[in-house]
């Protein structure tokens, strides 16, 4: 649905020439979920704005729907972007404008007649639950509602892509959950393609099928969503997961630590407990488990729990190997 | 003292109409000329949909040009204009040739930076949605400024009720041509007491219109 090649983005500013987005290539699938993350500055906004010539790419070139934006005159362009929707962080309403007003703009720029406007602007404050609102200003709606609103209006031409620029970075934690809910819901029932900017994994966690990592300008890992959160290569990605994956233990902890400490991480339907007291039956070591938790990535579960193991230390090396055959992963922290 | 206010009075009338008039037509030729020329240097400006450096920097040493000729010269400088274009050099109406031609910049300075209150990602969700530059102009900008437009020709119609004054000294007439006439050259102390009063209680007046009217159309 949304081919990037080699995209190139140089900001000319005071201290020289600056790269924005360097050489990036991505392809995201009709009717996926994916995510773009990364710490503010790496070039990800500009990554998106790219995808709707917001911001036009230095080199590259761009692909939505099979249309090569970048071949488009100025007022193709205007017609394309009908088709990309588009939302942000700071929702960018218009405060003169009644939420109806607002959404109402979005239809009336593509040239949709007024008769035609109202039953759908209703139809779409339907959609996103807010339609009693629809002769209030900006200024009396929550942040959750003004996103809403600016997600109706995004969607008001029907586009096939949905651009999300930070557009949970403002929201408070329950509204997020809400937000992330409805562009869900929309992915599902309307089939819209969404991009989703965001230094949020939990967001990322959430939602995405897929994602890709940016750091000062590049694309340092992509892949599944399931994939990234498994097995992150990246020093970069390592740190993102730790912000939803976090097992920190107490120092105090570790230090009176006697045995063998390892981290264990089970995949899909491999049930973690079972495999465990199947080893501590087969080989004589004690195992206690410090710390763990199943995280659902999507639908798919991801367990990783930190075990402290106890024994001779021929039998712990035994039960590490036959442990290691049966869990996607085993990494030993500290012997005793 | 009352008797002089009396009889001065039918002056006053024809003074303070002629005053109207001066800042009635330069207002009007301020919105006509200055407000499109205001938005064109916000929508030429960079980063801006319509970014145009060429267009952006002749309007504006246009717009400097004439904002850095002080009025009272600028109304001198103007007189071969003003005739060509009346036929008249004096009375209100000519005076406000010079009067418009000093509104039209100040004016779009003004538009220029109401304009600039506007916050861009509002202007850019417009240009992500398609809209075209005139709808945006139009939809957009326009009513998201209004508050600042608004107050922007209260600032600009007092300016002018104070430089009409001026035009008043060459001929323009006016509740300043009256003031300067009997209380500068006559020494008519009541005459001036009870122009200078019009003038407060006129610009008063406007700057509270002007002020009610912005807070009216304000949705923030």
């Amino acid at each position: 649905m949304i081919t990037v090649e080699k995209v190139s983005k140089v900001f000319k500013t005071k201290a020289g020439l600056v790269n924005g987005v360097e050489n990036v290539s991505l392809s995201i699938n009709k009717g996926e979920i994916y995510g773009i993350v990364g710490y503010s500055g790496a070039g990800k906004s500009t990554l998106l704005r790219c995808m709707n010539i917001l911001e036009r790419p230095t080199t590259g070139k761009v692909w939505i729907d099979g249309v090569d934006l970048l071949g488009l005159s100025s007022k193709e362009l205007r017609g394309a972007r009908q088709s990309i929707g588009m939302i942000f962080q700071g929702f960018y309403l218009v405060s003169s404008k009644t939420v109806f007003e607002n959404v109402a703009f979005a239809l009336k720029a593509a040239g949709v007649p007024k008769s035609k406007r109202k039953n759908r602007v209703l139809e779409l404050l339907e959609l996103v639950g807010l339609r009693e609102k629809a002769n209030d200003y900006p200024v009396q709606l929550s942040g959750g509602q003004k996103q809403r609103v600016s997600i109706a209006r995004a969607l008001a031409n029907n586009p096939k892509v949905l651009l999300c620029d930070e557009a949970t970075s403002a929201l408070d934690p329950g509204t997020t959950k809400s937000i992330l809910k409805l562009l869900k819901k929309i992915n599902q029932e309307l089939g819209i393609t969404i991009v989703i900017i965001t230094h949020e994994m939990e967001v990322v966690k959430e939602i995405c099928n897929r994602c890709a990592v940016m750091q000062d300008g590049r694309v340092i890992e992509e892949g599944s969503t399931y994939e990234i959160f498994a097995n992150p290569t990246e020093p970069l990605t390592k740190a993102f997961i730790q912000t939803v994956l976090s097992f920190e233990l107490p120092a105090k902890l570790l230090d009176n630590c006697t045995g063998t400490l390892m981290r264990l991480q089970f995949r899909g339907d491999i049930a973690g407990e079972a495999v465990v007291s199947d080893m501590l039956q087969s080989f004589p070591v004690r195992g206690n488990i410090l710390h763990g938790k199943v995280e659902y990535i999507g639908e798919t579960p991801l367990g990783i729990f930190i075990m402290e193991m106890t024994g001779e230390r021929t039998a712990i090396d035994k039960a590490v190997a036959y442990l290691k055959e049966r869990v996607n992963q085993l990494e030993v922290i500290q012997h005793a | 003292m009352l008797d002089r206010i009396i009889e001065i009075l039918p002056e006053l009338n024809t003074a303070f109409f002629e005053t109207m008039l001066m800042v009635g037509i330069s207002l009007l030729v301020a919105i006509l000329i200055g407000l499109p020329m205001g938005i064109l240097l916000y929508v030429t400006d960079k980063g801006l949909f319509l970014e145009n450096k060429f267009v952006k920097l002749v309007v504006g040493i246009i717009v400097n040009l004439i904002r850095s000729i002080p009025f009272i010269i600028l109304l001198v400088f103007l007189i071969p204009f003003t005739k060509w274009l009346t036929h008249t050099t004096i009375g209100p109406l000519a005076a406000s040739v010079s009067l418009s031609v000093a509104a039209i910049p100040f004016y779009a300075r003004i538009v220029e930076s109401a304009a600039r209150e506007i916050d861009k990602g509002v202007i850019e969700a417009a240009v992500a949605v398609g809209a075209s530059p005139w709808m945006i102009i139009k939809d957009i900008i326009f009513p998201e400024a209004k508050p600042g437009l608004i107050s922007g020709l209260t600032i600009t119609a007092i300016s002018l009720i104070g430089y009409s004054a001026m035009a008043g000294t060459v001929g323009g007439g006016g509740i300043g041509d009256l003031a300067i006439r009997y209380g500068y050259y006559r020494y008519d102390d009541t005459v001036m007491f009870t122009t200078v009063i019009v003038l407060i209680v006129l610009v008063q007046f406007v700057q509270y219109l002007g002020d009610f009217i912005a807070k009216a159309v304000n949705k923030r």
